[in-house]
């Protein structure tokens, strides 16, 4: 028996409108702005296709109505059209958001026929070596050009995604048109965060005041133009903002995610948090842990705020922003995000972003000209754990 | 190459149909009409569910109307003009089409 939050006397919560499913860790690429965490789940202990389909039944009761399947790569898992099709005939709206990395011709129909309602595809760039390099994946570029034809074949309506950053900020005008010749209705351009395997990156990846300017500017003038052609959803970057982003809509508010292993989690990165403690769909019904898992009512509502959030008149509309933000820059899940100007630890994230930006200006210029000749920028990938260049 | 586009002109003789991957729902738990797209779920009210309800891919917007005026026993061009802007910001989010 499920009792509904206010009852447990805390404020109302309302039932979640989307279930994010990493399928699967396993990745072809190897993105250094990957925001999975430092530890992958392995393979072997993964959730089966029926325990996903029994989660996927579960989250539809409750009130899911967008189903996100990513990763990792979901396209490594085999039994992707039995997933895609278990889903749509909960009447749960199926998303696929991939890198097209193990999608063929065959299989993009295939998901067609199992009714996918939409697929959102990530590009590392618009130029194929510097996107190969950024993914790690030769010839990754190419094939992700393949995919989008074949999804565009198969109508399947095509989001293109990319995460923007410093050295690929310059493209953000080729990559909105890349996505109309594609046949995209809508791109997302979504500045880097700074979560799991990124923050080893951060140096190479933080972009500069002038590029963040910049890209507002161009995106701005783009939506105007593009109205009725492309909706362009963009992200800015959160470390130049006056005040946090509404991170995943509120805590435990609008959605939640599934780990590959099966554990719940209110955001992405939650398991930074290491005092809370996450349940498992194999251990308890998701219902529950919606609604009265330690995990999701640990930061609901505003009795966990501390000041300048509890008074503050933003709080409904940020909610306090980012908890694995303030873990990560203020050692505090508790505390205000550290990027709101109200936040007294705001000045260590401007030391944070003159760190990593002044030493490297010269290299944004060089790789904006050409992409093949300048001296490639030092990511650390996951595997070697060492610099490739 | 981005091109200038300027936003065609809704009138009564527009026909649009919902663009694939945007699709009504009925939402038990929360007991209402949605209609779900890329990344967005939006509720509906009665009137909104029954222009979405009316729109097919070959009536035009002119003949919906006149369906509404009579069974909402409104007049037409009063309805005509409540559903121009509401079908433009639909098709500004490419959540449906203009056929032809």
């Amino acid at each position: 028996m499920t009792l509904p939050a206010k009852e447990t006397g805390q404020v109302a919560t309302p039932p979640p409108i989307a279930m994010l499913a990493e399928l699967t860790h396993r990745c072809p690429l190897a993105c250094p702005y990957c925001s999975n965490p430092l530890e992958l789940a392995r393979a072997n202990e993964e959730l089966s296709t029926s325990e996903w389909i029994e989660t996927f039944r579960q989250a539809a009761a409750l009130g899911v109505l967008h189903l996100h399947l990513s990763g990792g790569e979901p396209a490594s898992r085999r039994d992707l059209i039995d997933l895609t099709k278990a889903a749509v005939s909960l009447g749960l709206y199926t998303n696929l958001i991939t890198s097209g990395i193990g999608l063929t011709e065959a299989r993009v129909d295939k998901l067609s026929a199992a009714g996918l309602d939409h697929v959102q595809l990530s590009i590392q760039g618009t130029r194929a070596p510097s996107a190969d390099h950024v993914s790690g994946c030769d010839g990754g570029h190419a094939r992700k050009l393949s995919v989008a034809g074949w999804l565009r074949d198969a109508g399947i309506p095509l989001t293109l995604n990319a995460v923007c950053h410093r050295r690929n900020m310059g493209e953000i005008e080729d990559i909105i048109s890349l996505a109309i010749e594609l046949g995209a209705r809508r791109v997302e351009i979504a500045t880097v965060q700074f979560h799991g395997w990124a923050m080893l990156n951060q140096k190479a990846l933080m972009p500069t005041m002038d590029q963040v300017a910049k890209a507002t500017s161009i995106v701005e003038t783009m939506r105007a133009r593009l109205e009725g052609v492309l909706v362009i959803d963009y992200v800015p970057a959160d470390y130049y903002a006056t005040y946090p982003k509404a991170c995943m809509g509120g805590w435990g508010r609008a959605g939640f995610n599934v780990t590959p292993s099966g554990r719940v989690l209110p955001c992405h990165a939650a398991e930074t948090i290491k005092h809370l403690a996450f349940d498992n769909v194999r251990a308890r019904p998701l219902g529950e842990i919606w609604y009265n898992g330690g995990a999701f009512n640990a930061f609901r509502g505003d009795g966990w705020m501390p000041e300048p959030c509890r008074s503050c008149e933003r709080k409904d509309i940020d909610f306090g922003g980012c908890r694995c933000q303030a873990m990560a820059l203020a050692g505090d899940a508790s505390a205000t995000d550290p990027v709101c100007r109200k936040s007294p630890h705001r000045k260590a994230v401007d030391r944070r972003i003159i760190d990593d930006t002044e030493v490297n200006d010269t290299e944004v210029r060089d790789i904006e000209v050409s992409d093949i000749e300048t001296p490639r920028p030092p990511f650390r990938y996951r595997g070697n754990g060492t610099l490739r260049s | 190459m981005i091109p200038n586009t300027a936003m065609p002109e809704i009138d009564g003789g527009t026909v649009v149909h919902l663009a694939r991957g945007v699709r009504l729902r009925e939402d038990m738990v929360r007991n209402q009409t949605v209609l779900l797209a890329p990344e967005r779920a939006i509720a509906l009210d009665e009137i909104a569910v029954a222009i979405i309800k009316e729109i097919d891919g070959h009536r035009n917007l002119d003949r919906i109307a006149d369906d509404l005026s009579r069974r909402f026993e409104a007049p037409k061009e009063q309805i005509l003009q409540d559903i121009i802007p509401f079908i433009r910001e639909f098709i500004n989010r490419r959540t449906m089409e203009i056929v032809g």
